[in-house]
């Protein structure tokens, strides 16, 4: 499977996504910001990080940089399109997905692991994974996700809410809520489901001596949906 | 402006100084002139108070690739690999501005490493506050951390490991000291001697702006009433930037166009050109119209002193400036060729085609005043004797508890949760543990690195608290498994024109000295923050060392938290009781008097290479030094992060359990051994002849200790996690 990860000025989570990619075996290579075009790919990637410095809005000015046309184009011709933090945040302001992402409810940055249940699994992300609930990691300062009512009626209509935080045992309370998030969300899907955003890091939990190897099946579970 | 005494004065010079200068000049400077020669002989910049001691310092190893007075120091970790790191303050600024503060004190410190072509892989701190009682405390603390974490997050380094206490002494000067590590190619690093004639010198990154416009003076001097008037000194940080400048700076460094690179920090272009024209010997001449400015009509006397952010001075090779300009375009970055370099062995400066300033270099490099500073001895206090009717009263598991939740002890998460600590995918091992680690990417290798301090100690007696602290340093990487190799230092310090503080600084340096040497832990890089001071009230002396290890197989790394009911739990080290300076001696006698522990370096080298040699052989699966707050305090921590109980066996030949249980002697560790590998650890205490205690077994839930201790770990979690979250909540 042929994957690209984007690379705007102020990503930093771009090598990550890289290795995690290889480690299960994607053929990744790396695309630049002002590259007019994206080589020929099963899966674009947009990484963690602080694109343009996120001025403005987190991923507002990466919404508009050269290259995200290419990614528009090749989201809705059924590509996929993976956002992940930052990336998440960009899908958002390019339209590509609906809502917001809001500074945290706490004002803090947040940097810890977390508990995701998995929502959907009629999708090239998730089908058949083995698991229900996923040990991932976040770390960000905006990921505190809100759209309106009829969004969220849409959202929930079409299954497209992809995973919210939750406990160990896949309970969502306001506990289980590391940032506000309006129904827990920490992932949704586009209404074709080939555009996935999510504040959760996989690429960091990849093998047992970092946070945790949850991630591995992730990325695992894509590629086996691919073939 | 007409330059007089006074005017020098109000430069921070003082009237020898002035008098000095026009001596060597053999005239009257100007007014950028002077504003020059104040910048580089501050205390800052010019170590002038400091130098005659640093010079004692071991510097030297089979590991250390450069020690101190480059940008920062490197050391060998094998395979080509080298790993470059320092330790910066930035203590005034973020006493002023907390958030620019810290985060221009991370900015600064990374670009120290990464100008020496090194990629940043890991961030450190060590900050102190003052009283948690006082009301800035909170405010500054809350500013602080936000400002460390908006900058190292937004570049994608991972902050591994910190230290942060609280102590009156800070109220009117908190300390942020901020560290880096990096790793590069020990064939590919870049230093700031500048060589060869005519070469292009090239000012790469942020425009210049008005901003920290004497910042090193003011870091040079005491606080009094007006602190307020003097935020327009603190810069301001911009992280996207500095990534920008990052990202580009490896790219050019990737093939030979650098001849030298020194970044512009502490006043600025003036010591950025200065240092690489004195190092290689040569003059430098620049042409100021040509920096890129962000304000209109900013004066030679501006530009010269600015501290904006995210700049660097590079020595290019002739020819490669197409090549070089093409790079930082690339990534949107301002460059300007701004000069060139001479044989005239003078910094001159042109401004409007006019020569507005020009002075021998060695006038500001070597010329700079030395001084031998008086300085009084600290006596050793007597050692307190306990009366035992004091202990009576107390119960041991609420003296327990009571620790746990001390300021200086408890669990910082609610700082750390605020820094990105697994950004790079590397990090495996936490903030919260004895040491961070992260392992040297694609590589069976990892990196341990720690920071320490221990004012109490230093300020009881300076010699011996600058011994602690190294020893503590060797410790923290030793209990994760890691060989220490080299250190950073941090010495920050009350005002040096008193006896009583330069004293403080020369034994604490004498003691870092002492153990570094003993240890073959010798000291790379560092720098020197004097005049912490508020009208007139100094800081407790806080030496901070920046240890760093190597583990040479990252799956045998140790971490703390208990691991399996049944094993064994043994305290290797000889437990004297040492109460005095201790927390349990503060905290529940009010007792502040006495000498710190004893440092026996021989008991240190010792017992570390024993424990090194148990971890090498996988004979022991945690491990935790012993320090504050003695053998319980160690014990609770290892169970809270394990989420496992230990029943502690009745001790033979007790005398004083709290002395025993609290004492904060040296040299000691607690280790878990699995029942199989009892034999072997025990063959090795014995080889090495060192003193151990069986204290007990790792069993259930619970603390138990005959029928003094019975603690729940979910009660004892409780009163160790959240002192700092329901303080800042409150």
């Amino acid at each position: 499977m042929r994957s690209s990860v984007i690379i705007f000025p102020g990503s930093n989570c771009d090598r990550d996504m890289d290795v995690a990619l290889k480690k299960f075996g994607f053929k990744n290579q790396m695309v630049w910001h002002n590259d007019q075009s994206i080589p020929k790919s099963d899966l674009i990637v947009l990484p963690g990080g602080f694109s343009y410095g996120d001025y403005l809005r987190c991923g507002s000015i990466a919404s508009k940089s050269k290259i995200i046309k290419s990614v528009i184009d090749f989201a809705n011709s059924g590509g996929l399109v993976l956002g992940i933090c930052n990336g998440f945040q960009i899908l958002t302001e390019t339209g590509l997905l609906n809502g917001i992402l809001q500074q945290n409810k706490f004002l803090n940055f947040i940097c810890c692991n977390v508990f995701v249940k998995v929502k959907d699994k009629q999708n090239k992300y998730f089908k058949d994974l083995k698991k229900d609930v996923l040990e991932l990691h976040i770390a960000h300062n905006e990921g505190n996700y809100f759209c309106s009512d009829d969004e969220l009626k849409s959202l929930e209509d079409n299954n497209q809410i992809a995973v919210t935080y939750c406990g160990k045992d896949g309970t969502e309370n306001e506990k289980t809520n590391p940032n506000g998030a309006i129904k827990n969300i920490a992932g949704i899907f586009n209404k074709n489901k080939n555009v996935l955003g999510m504040m959760p890091h996989p690429e960091r939990m990849i093998d047992k001596y970092l946070s945790g190897e949850d991630g591995s099946l992730f990325f695992k579970n894509i590629l086996d949906n691919f073939k | 402006m007409e330059v007089t005494e006074a005017v020098a004065i109000d430069h921070g010079l003082k009237k020898e100084e002035f008098s000095k200068i026009c001596e060597l000049l053999k005239r009257t400077p100007n007014l950028t002139e002077l504003a020059i020669f104040s910048a580089m002989w501050n205390e800052h910049c010019s170590y002038k108070s400091s130098r005659k001691h640093l010079k004692k310092m071991h510097t030297k190893g089979k590991q250390v690739i450069q020690g101190p007075g480059e940008n920062a120091g490197v050391i060998d970790i094998g395979d080509d690999d080298a790993i470059v790191f320092k330790i910066e303050s930035h203590n005034h600024p973020s006493f002023i501005e907390p958030y620019q503060g810290a985060a221009t004190g991370v900015g600064g410190i990374m670009r120290d490493v990464f100008t020496m072509g090194a990629r940043p892989i890991a961030n450190l701190n060590s900050i102190h506050f003052g009283s948690p009682q006082h009301k800035k405390t909170r405010n500054l603390l809350r500013g602080v951390v936000k400002g460390i974490g908006g900058y190292g997050n937004c570049i994608g380094v991972p902050t591994i490991a910190g230290q942060t206490t609280f102590d009156e002494s800070y109220n009117g000067n908190i300390l942020v000291n901020a560290m880096t590590l990096g790793l590069v190619n020990k064939n590919k690093i870049f230093y700031s001697k500048a060589a060869g004639l005519d070469k292009p010198v090239i000012y790469v990154g942020s425009k210049t702006g008005r901003d920290g416009i004497h910042g090193a003076s003011m870091a040079s001097a005491t606080f009094d009433d007006k602190i307020e008037e003097k935020k327009p000194t603190v810069q301001v940080g911009d992280p996207f930037t500095e990534k920008l400048l990052l990202e580009a700076c490896l790219e050019l460094m990737a093939d030979n166009s650098i001849i030298a690179i020194q970044d512009m920090g502490a006043a600025g272009l003036t010591s950025s050109s200065v240092e690489m024209a004195s190092k290689g010997n040569l003059g430098i001449e620049l042409n100021l119209s040509e920096v890129p400015c962000r304000e209109e009509k900013m004066s030679p006397y501006e530009i010269m002193l600015s501290e904006s952010q995210e700049r660097m001075l590079i020595v290019l090779e002739k020819g490669k400036e197409e090549h070089a300009k093409k790079i930082f375009d690339k990534w949107n970055l301002d460059f300007a060729i701004i000069g060139k370099t001479t044989n005239s062995k003078k910094i001159e400066l042109i401004f409007d085609n006019k020569k507005v300033a020009e002075i021998p270099i060695d006038l500001l490099a070597e010329n700079a005043p030395i001084y031998d500073r008086p300085w009084k001895k600290t006596k050793l206090p007597q050692k307190l004797k306990f009366d035992k009717d004091e202990f009576k009263s107390l119960k041991l598991s609420d003296c327990l508890k009571k620790i746990l939740s001390n300021s200086n002890i408890s669990e910082k998460k609610w700082i750390w949760d605020q820094y990105d600590h697994t950004v790079m995918g590397d990090t495996i091992q936490k903030p919260g543990g004895d040491a961070g680690v992260v392992r040297v990417h694609g590589t069976n290798k990892a990196v341990a690195a720690s920071v320490d301090s221990s004012a109490l100690y230093c300020f009881s007696h300076p010699l011996t608290g600058g011994k602690q602290i190294v020893c503590e340093s060797y410790r923290n990487l030793i209990s994760v498994g890691a060989k220490p190799i080299a250190i950073t230092n941090c010495l920050n310090f009350g005002n040096p024109e008193k006896e009583k503080n330069m004293g403080e600084f020369v034994e604490c340096v004498e003691g870092i000295t002492e153990a570094s040497k003993y240890l073959d832990f010798p000291v790379v890089s560092g720098n020197v923050s004097f005049y912490n001071e508020t009208k007139d009230k100094g800081i407790k002396p806080t030496p901070t060392i920046g240890g760093v290890g190597l583990i040479s197989d990252y799956q045998r790394m140790l971490t703390m938290d208990f691991k399996t009911d049944g094993n064994l739990v043994y305290v290797i080290g000889k437990t004297d009781g040492h109460l005095d300076q201790s927390i349990f001696a503060r905290e529940l006698l009010n007792e502040k008097k006495g000498p710190p522990p004893t440092v026996n370096l021989f008991n240190e080298k010792n017992i570390g290479e024993t424990v090194l040699d148990l971890s090498r052989k996988n004979l022991i699966v945690s491990c935790h030094d012993v320090s504050l707050g003695g053998i319980l305090t160690a014990l609770s921590k290892m169970c809270i992060k394990g989420k496992k109980g230990i029943k502690i066996n009745s001790l033979k030949g007790l005398t004083n359990k709290y002395e025993y249980f609290f004492g904060e002697d040296q040299a000691r560790y607690i280790v878990e051994i699995p029942k199989a590998s009892l034999k072997k650890v025990n063959d090795i205490l014995n080889k090495y002849s060192v003193h151990f205690d069986e204290l007990g077994t790792v069993n259930g839930q619970s603390i138990v200790y005959k029928d003094d201790i019975n603690l729940p770990i979910e009660e004892l979690a409780d009163a160790h996690k959240y002192w700092l979250k329901k303080y800042m909540d409150s």
